[in-house]
């Protein structure tokens, strides 16, 4: 049994990272229907930002702040170069962008930092805690604190305030937003600060436990994304329930099955989903317009 | 008279192939040409997904990846001889690309995207994982073709890197040949008409999920054959040809060059091909320009060098 719980407490800490990079492809998904696939990017950034200013000499909150803000404007930059004018392009186009702006970022971080694993201390010391016979680090506990807090911004953010209204809107329909007087461009550049700057904090609040280098960027878009598609893609609620989902599922996988493949959960979560229920499990259904 | 462009693709093609070795300082060279051809027999089958059928696939390089286990662990594990061991994996693949395939298509867009790169990404993983069979990531050691010494049987000595360029050359034309017969064929009408409209296509009776599950089988051939030519020439293999990295790079040779001609898809291979190799004292740059051509060419060229090149061109003659 301790066995059984020291499993869902790694999965809760490693999901509720999912459920973050999840959170921030909802984020731009609803507001422009696009996937980023650079969301992992920002994770990175988050992490390295903090792991550089630190070095030289800022103090931690200080240090972690300058990445969310720094991140965010790359978001911001990312959406003004590479996805405004690309408006309207095909799919294909918009997932090359994409992956043209992750690879970049990674190739840029690789220059501006350096290849190696850093890591920065953790907020509240290193001594696991004990629960229920199994130990959980007080900085899992930040994540999974960090991961609800931002859920919850978010939705009294889309759900009290006009400025919050105003994304739904033009997720839900363009033309409609412009015409009652919405600026969607500055909506589009509000979500992406917005979406980047909750990349990095997610970046900030794993690093001490996970470490962090320029090329984990990747990994965490696509379990992100196949978080976000669990729960369904573009609601909130369903990219929490989606990344703690897959956090545990691929702790029990690395418990129980094999190690080596727990990456593999990720994906065969992924084409299940796709198959079975394609709407994923809060997803609204949407059908194509001819 | 008027060349068709099938005949002048070939013909620039086979032209290409056989002039340019007479401008090769040295040997290596010929292995640059040859990881060039390769390289466009992949993204030759690329041109029939994405650009015929408009079907994106983020896991071409797991096809290139069975193709290139398949001719390392033919000879080993099963007593084949390499050349069958060749098409022994571009069967699998074929194989693999209709059972997987079936499901994958019926999905668009960003989830197509994203099955594929996870079954590319799976196949990477099964190949450095089940190290008792392939040796893990480490990689192995890949047999020796054998064409070369009947060749020289034959009274034709070529050495290793002439040979490959020659033949990896052949393969591409012949790719090419197909790939362009197939554009004008019925099943090459139906992939243009659903990417054009798929519910139009519908409508006129093309059966969609019959050929686009043809177009992606077709195009995992590809990858396959040039996976084991790749494995063949280089005489080792390791998981890094099915990995994430090989797929995008294909997919961006595709989309830089045209992904909509064959000649513009080849030409892009060629050109992302020799770029990281004449600049190797900017290597700490190469994903800063990959990434920054992707964006790029999508932006500005969203046809492709080739096709917008030709359509600027064909536009002041007009």
């Amino acid at each position: 049994m301790p066995e059984l719980m020291q499993f869902l407490l790694s999965g809760a800490t490693v999901g509720a990272v999912y459920a973050l990079v999840a959170l921030g492809f909802t984020i731009i998904y609803n507001a422009s229907d696009i996937v980023n696939f650079a969301q992992g990017e920002f994770v990175m950034l988050g992490g390295m930002i903090t792991v550089f200013a630190h070095m030289a000499g800022l103090p931690l909150p200080l240090a972690a702040l300058l990445a969310i803000v720094v991140t965010a404007a790359i978001g911001v930059a990312l959406n003004k170069l590479a996805i405004e004018p690309a408006r309207g392009a095909p799919v294909v186009s918009l997932i090359i962008i994409t992956i043209g702006a992750s690879i970049f970022i990674r190739g840029a971080a690789q220059l501006v930092f350096d290849k190696q694993l850093h890591r920065f201390p953790a907020f509240s010391g290193d001594d696991p805690i004990a629960v229920l016979g199994a130990t959980i680090l007080p900085q899992s506990l930040w994540v999974i604190a960090g991961a609800l807090a931002v859920f919850i911004g978010l939705w009294l953010f889309f759900t009290k305030t006009l400025t919050g209204l105003a994304v739904l809107a033009t997720s839900n329909n363009r033309l409609a937003a412009q015409l009652v007087g919405i600026n969607t461009s500055w909506v589009m550049t509000l979500s992406f600060a917005l979406s980047a700057g909750i990349g990095a904090l997610a970046g900030v609040l794993v690093t001490p436990i996970t470490l962090t280098r320029y090329d984990v960027g990747i990994a965490l878009a696509l379990k992100g994304f196949a978080a976000a598609m669990l729960g369904g893609m573009g609601s909130p609620h369903g990219a929490l329930v989606g990344g703690i989902l897959l956090g545990l599922l691929e702790a029990l996988t690395a418990g129980y099955i094999s190690s080596q493949y727990k990456d593999a959960a990720a994906f065969i979560v992924i084409l299940a989903v796709l198959f079975a229920m394609p709407q994923g499990i809060f997803g609204a259904k949407r059908t194509e317009r001819v | 008279m008027r060349l068709s462009t099938k005949s002048a693709t070939l013909l620039v093609l086979a032209l290409l192939i056989v002039a340019t070795p007479f401008f090769f300082p040295s040997a290596y060279y010929y292995r640059v040409g040859a990881l060039v051809f390769v390289n466009g027999i992949a993204v030759t089958g690329l041109v029939i997904l994405t650009g015929y059928a408009g079907q994106i696939s983020l896991g071409h390089a797991g096809f290139a990846g069975i193709g290139a286990y398949a001719s390392a662990l033919g000879p080993t594990h099963l007593s084949l001889p390499p050349s069958l061991s060749v098409l022994l994996g571009a069967a699998l693949s074929a194989l693999i690309a209709f059972l997987v395939g079936r499901p994958i298509l019926r999905l668009k867009g960003y989830y197509l995207a994203v099955a594929t790169l996870g079954f590319g990404i799976l196949v990477s993983m099964v190949l450095a994982n089940e190290s008792g069979i392939t040796g893990g990531p480490d990689g192995v050691q890949v047999a020796e073709l054998g064409l070369r010494d009947l060749l020289a049987s034959l009274g034709l000595k070529l050495k290793a890197p002439v040979f490959w360029y020659a033949f990896s050359g052949v393969v591409l034309l012949v790719g090419a040949w197909l790939a362009l017969n197939l554009y004008d064929s019925p099943t090459g009408r139906a992939l243009r008409a659903l990417h054009g409209s798929e519910v139009a296509a519908k409508t006129v009776g093309v059966d969609v999920p019959r050929v686009t599950l043809q177009a992606f089988v077709i195009s995992a051939v590809y990858a396959s054959v040039a996976g084991s030519l790749l494995a063949l020439q280089n005489r080792f293999v390791t998981p890094d040809i099915a990995g994430y990295m090989y797929s995008i790079e294909l997919v961006t040779m595709a989309v830089f060059g045209g992904a909509g001609s064959v000649f513009g898809a080849i030409f892009g291979a060629g050109i992302l091909t020799l770029l990281p190799q004449a600049l190797t004292f900017l290597a700490e740059y190469e994903q800063l320009m990959l990434g920054l051509i992707m964006v790029l060419v999508m932006i500005f060229m969203r046809e492709g060098l080739v096709p917008s090149a030709l359509r600027l061109i064909r536009g002041r003659g007009a």
